[in-house]
């Protein structure tokens, strides 16, 4: 087992434009590491380019002490489960699990040896003469699963390995997979465009956009420290609230009203002119239910156009104006994350309990501490606490990676 | 491939030469040692013996008095355009390609659109199908010359308004009816299966959705179903075209090119191996070739084709 | 699509044409093949034997006991054969080729494969009769299996590039980040997923060779390599116009009978070879 630097790569393809663009990630030995991003930010690339199916054009990829860029796919030493698989129909599950141990040249005992633990691992014994052509989805991917584990590799790829399966078994699945990763303590590398799969398996998940790194940091630093307006707005769901905001003082203005930000967030954001607020929809609630301890926050009223009740929690939509130079960066932004769409509304998380009703002119509280606010012209995060933001790549210019 | 270093400011502006990688270096490479002895296959046997039957017809060349041979410049040529025979043969030709063709597009296509709806005894009906395909065309041709036989075949029996002992080979145009018949027996199964396969790509929404929309069979055959097929036909038709243009054994086996029914494969043949008129054959040879070429580029032309789908690109 | 019984009259009515328009001429030739040689020379119009014309296997025997005709169905067989798996196998390298891989002259290779499936082989009588007669392939095997190959490859190709292409890309990386070599992949993963593909083309590469008449008969001069359809042929008397009609059926009927228990046996994987070729889009 090893770790895999990744050191300033690059990929380009014949028209010159860079799907993957200097990129460098540090995987420790053991750690699983995601990479995220929207379809066409080069996270597959990447994957790709670190299993060796594909060039690269610059910079160098490390697994453990050896630098492997020009080194055939065979010669890694790495274990990849595909999107949709790759097993082989013609041979049955326990031949699909042993062929990599075949090419190997290992000898039958030790094989079947192998074989057999994989299968008891991922409880498969029952069906290692049939073909894969007859397994589920499920049983499918747990095959691909252990084609990768009987081989002693030093790194585990998986290339959107749940996509093809229905929700609840991903649910199962992806489970599985980290109580594997888990148990086996192997180096692995993820990809995937489900935000879900990368906050619930990742140690360090790395978000992508356009082929460059945004952001490498746990989910959590993720989640509460976005590096910039694109993060933002990717991870989480329902996604960020962004608002048009104007700081003056400790006082920020916005669509629905004025509210009271911390001062050590006011401090940086001050003398900004225009900016785009994030609030996530759980800083709010409906003011009416917020007990004296958790306040600390501000209150302001807003008119409820619609509302969603899930039992344990109640969505209201609250639609506003922005001005157009809001506009225009939110759209952007809405391109950059594959169109997932950003109406000019507040989504806002409130407790089941909530009485708000549509049509209601409603009190809304806001936990401000939990405010971000962006540049709108560059989009970084002004309040991000970096220390507790992972790695930025745009913020450590001139710092060696 | 190419191995110069450009300058630096290049490498964005000239990727192919510039960043080449060592696996798309080693792919081109591995991509052409594979093709490469098909390629030679394929053109030892056709590229290379063109250009030498180019040169020969350019000569005065028989193998009967191999002495005499010399450079004539076009006068093979001149000869053979300016030779009504030639001219004949070209005709029975091509008449043999129309009218086979023809027939083989219909009942071909009356084939398919059974075979498309048939759910029971599918399998012999596709088995029998094949048996016209894979009988050798010698075979037919004997088959059919025995059958239009009067002394020993049924068709005259068989078929009304003939009388018994009508000879079928006795004058051009019967006999030319008895070449194509054989030609239409055997190859239409051939057309028919390549129309199923287009008929299958026609999605049955689309005919449904035609049906809803209150459009007659014949309507929906001429509105919807012909023109989703119109790439497979048209590949049907230029192969078969150029296979039929290519005419040569029914009419060996069934008149041996006697009554006017030789076609100019056949009188191409006569001239090569059983007159060793190796210069004139040539000169035949090229203009077969460059009739053939003729032929494909006029019907690509004018069904505008779509080679690409011919040649199974993408 | 509606089921009136009108419709299913049709269906079945074109079922029983494609059935007699397929089997007739082929039972007619087995029946001619039944008819003696006196009646034929006498004359003997109709269908079916005339009575007393009845001649069992009498004329199976004679084609049989013909020395020329057993070796050109040996020749054939050989030849068939050998073109068959020749052609076979460089077709599969170049298909893989052209599914799979970016290289420089792919298309000169489709472009030079189109234009032999178009090109006039009279055409090439004369220059190969010239050119086999100048390095001594005149008249033997390989003077046959060369042609043979380079005429059948174009549909080979087709044929087996269609199937490599179905073959998802994941199969042969997934193989290579097992631990495969690219040949190793080939071998282990790709031939034997497209292994009905091979099939196919093998089995359509046997028909051309097997069906071929004019390299058969021009390329050769003697037993030594002609071929069943040209033995067929010169199967004459010296009058053209009334051969041993029921000896020669009984012939015919012979060398199709390698093709009938081919069609038999794989007659779904032809019909999948045949349409894959030629129609897309």
């Amino acid at each position: 087992m090893a770790g895999i630097q990744i050191k300033n790569i690059v990929k380009k393809y014949g028209d010159g434009f860079p799907a993957v663009n200097d990129v460098s990630i540090d995987i420790a030995d053991g750690e699983f590491v995601i990479l995220v991003g929207p379809s066409g930010c080069g996270k597959s690339t990447l994957l790709r380019m670190i299993v060796g199916l594909e060039d690269i054009t610059s910079g160098d990829m490390m697994i453990g002490d050896k630098r492997v860029n020009d080194l055939a796919p065979r010669d890694r030493n790495l274990a990849m489960v595909f999107q949709n698989y790759a097993l082989y129909p013609h041979l049955t599950v326990y031949e699909n699990i042993a062929f990599p141990l075949r090419l190997a040249g290992a000898s039958d005992s030790e094989v079947d040896a192998k074989v057999k633990e994989a299968s008891k691992t991922l409880e498969l014994d029952e069906h290692l003469q049939r073909k894969p052509g007859n397994l589920s989805g499920g049983q499918r991917q747990r095959v691909a699963m252990g084609r990768a584990i009987v081989r002693d590799a030093d790194a585990f790829l998986f290339d959107e390995p749940l996509s093809n399966l229905d929700a609840k078994l991903r649910g199962q699945m992806r489970s599985e997979i980290a109580r594997l990763q888990k148990k086996l303590g192997i180096t692995t590398v993820y990809v995937t465009h489900d935000q879900t799969e990368a906050m619930t398996l990742g140690d360090r998940v790395a978000v992508l956009k356009r082929g460059v790194l945004q952001q490498l940091a746990s989910p959590r630093e993720l989640y509460e420290n976005p590096g910039n307006l694109f993060v933002a707005g990717f991870i989480g769901s329902p996604p960020m609230n962004f608002l048009p905001a104007e700081v003056e003082g400790t006082s920020v203005k916005l669509p629905f009203g004025t509210v009271e930000i911390p001062a050590d967030k006011a401090e940086k954001a001050a003398g900004r002119g225009l900016l785009i607020a994030g609030i996530r929809p759980e800083a709010f609630e409906d003011a009416s239910l917020v007990d004296e301890a958790r306040a600390g926050g501000s209150t302001f009223s807003g008119k409820v156009e619609f509302v969603e009740w899930l039992g344990s929690e109640t969505y209201a939509y609250l639609p506003f104006e922005a001005p157009p130079e809001v506009v225009k960066q939110l759209e952007q932004l809405e391109k950059d994350l594959d169109g997932d769409s950003l109406r000019t509304q507040l989504v806002i998380s409130l407790d089941g309990a909530s009485r708000v009703r549509e049509g209601d002119q409603a009190e809304i509280w806001v936990d401000t501490s939990k405010m971000h606010l962006f540049d709108p012209a560059t989009g970084e995060n002004l309040t991000v606490d970096l220390s507790n933001a992972g790695r930025i790549p745009a913020l450590d210019s001139g710092v060696p990676a | 491939m190419s191995a110069t270093t450009t300058a630096p400011a290049g490498v964005a502006k000239t990727p192919k030469s510039k960043n080449a990688s060592d696996r798309s270096v080693a792919e081109n490479r591995l991509g052409m040692k594979l093709v490469a002895p098909a390629l030679v296959v394929m053109l030892f046997v056709t590229a290379f013996p063109m250009l030498q039957a180019l040169w020969l017809s350019l000569s005065n060349y028989a193998l009967t008095a191999p002495d005499d041979r010399s450079f004539v410049g076009a006068q093979n040529y001149v000869t053979a355009l300016s030779d009504p025979l030639f001219w004949r043969t070209m005709l029975v030709t091509v008449g043999i390609m129309v009218v086979t063709v023809f027939f083989e597009l219909v009942i071909g296509f009356v084939f398919a659109l059974v075979m498309h709806r048939v759910i029971f005894a599918r399998g012999i009906i596709r088995t029998s199908i094949l048996i016209p395909y894979g009988v050798i065309t010698v075979v037919s041709g004997f088959a059919w010359q025995f059958a239009f036989s009067s002394t020993n075949g049924f068709v005259n029996a068989w078929v009304p308004f003939i009388e018994d002992n009508f000879n079928w080979f006795g004058e051009q145009f019967p006999a030319l009816f008895a070449i194509c018949v054989s030609e239409i027996w055997k190859t239409t199964p051939f057309m028919s299966l390549l129309l199923l396969a287009g008929l299958a790509q026609v999605s049955e929404d689309m005919i449904e959705a035609a049906k809803v929309d209150g459009a007659t069979w014949w309507q929906r055959m001429w509105k919807v179903i012909l023109p989703n097929m119109r790439a497979a036909i048209m590949v049907a038709i230029l192969f078969r075209a150029l296979d039929a243009f290519r005419i040569f054994d029914n009419i060996f086996v069934m008149t041996g090119g006697a009554v006017n029914t030789e076609s100019v494969s056949f009188l191409t043949y006569r001239q090569v191996i059983e007159q060793f008129q190796i210069g004139m054959g040539s000169a035949l040879s090229v203009l077969l070739f460059l009739s053939v070429l003729v032929i494909a580029f006029g019907i690509v032309k004018l069904f505008r084709v779509d080679l690409a789908a011919a040649r199974q690109e993408g | 699509m509606g089921n009136t019984p009108l419709r299913k009259v049709g269906i079945a009515l074109g079922a029983a044409l494609i059935l007699i328009w397929c089997l007739l001429p082929v039972a007619w030739i087995i029946s001619l093949s039944f008819k003696s040689q006196e009646s034929i020379t006498n004359g003997s119009p109709g269908f079916f034997p005339s009575e007393g014309g009845f001649a069992g296997w009498d004329n199976y025997v004679a084609a049989w006991d013909n020395e020329q005709f057993r070796r050109a169905i040996f020749n054939s067989i050989g030849i068939s054969l050998i073109a068959t798996l020749l052609s076979v196998i460089v077709a599969t390298l170049a298909a893989y080729a052209i599914a799979r891989l970016e290289f420089r002259g792919k298309k000169l290779v489709l472009s030079t494969a189109l234009a032999i499936a178009m090109f006039p082989v009279v055409s090439l009588v004369g220059p190969l009769f010239d050119m086999w007669r100048a390095i001594g392939l005149y008249d033997t095997w390989p003077g046959l299996i060369i042609p043979y190959m380079s005429f059948t490859l174009p549909l080979a190709i087709w044929t087996l590039a269609a199937f490599f292409r179905e073959i998802p890309w994941e199969m042969e990386q997934a193989a290579q980040v097992d631990g495969a070599t690219s040949w190793q992949a080939f071998r282990k993963v790709i031939v034997p997923l497209a292994a009905p593909g091979v099939f196919t083309a093998a089995i359509l590469t046997f028909f051309f060779a097997w069906n071929d008449f004019v390299f058969g008969i021009s390329l050769t001069s003697t037993e030594a390599a002609r071929p069943i359809p040209a033995s067929l042929s010169f199967f004459v008397g010296s009058d053209p116009f009334n051969r041993p009609a029921s000896l020669l059926a009984a012939g015919a009927v012979i060398a199709t009978l390698p093709i009938i228990v081919i069609v038999l046996a794989f007659q779904r994987k032809i019909v999948a070879g045949l349409t894959s070729g030629a129609v897309k889009g």
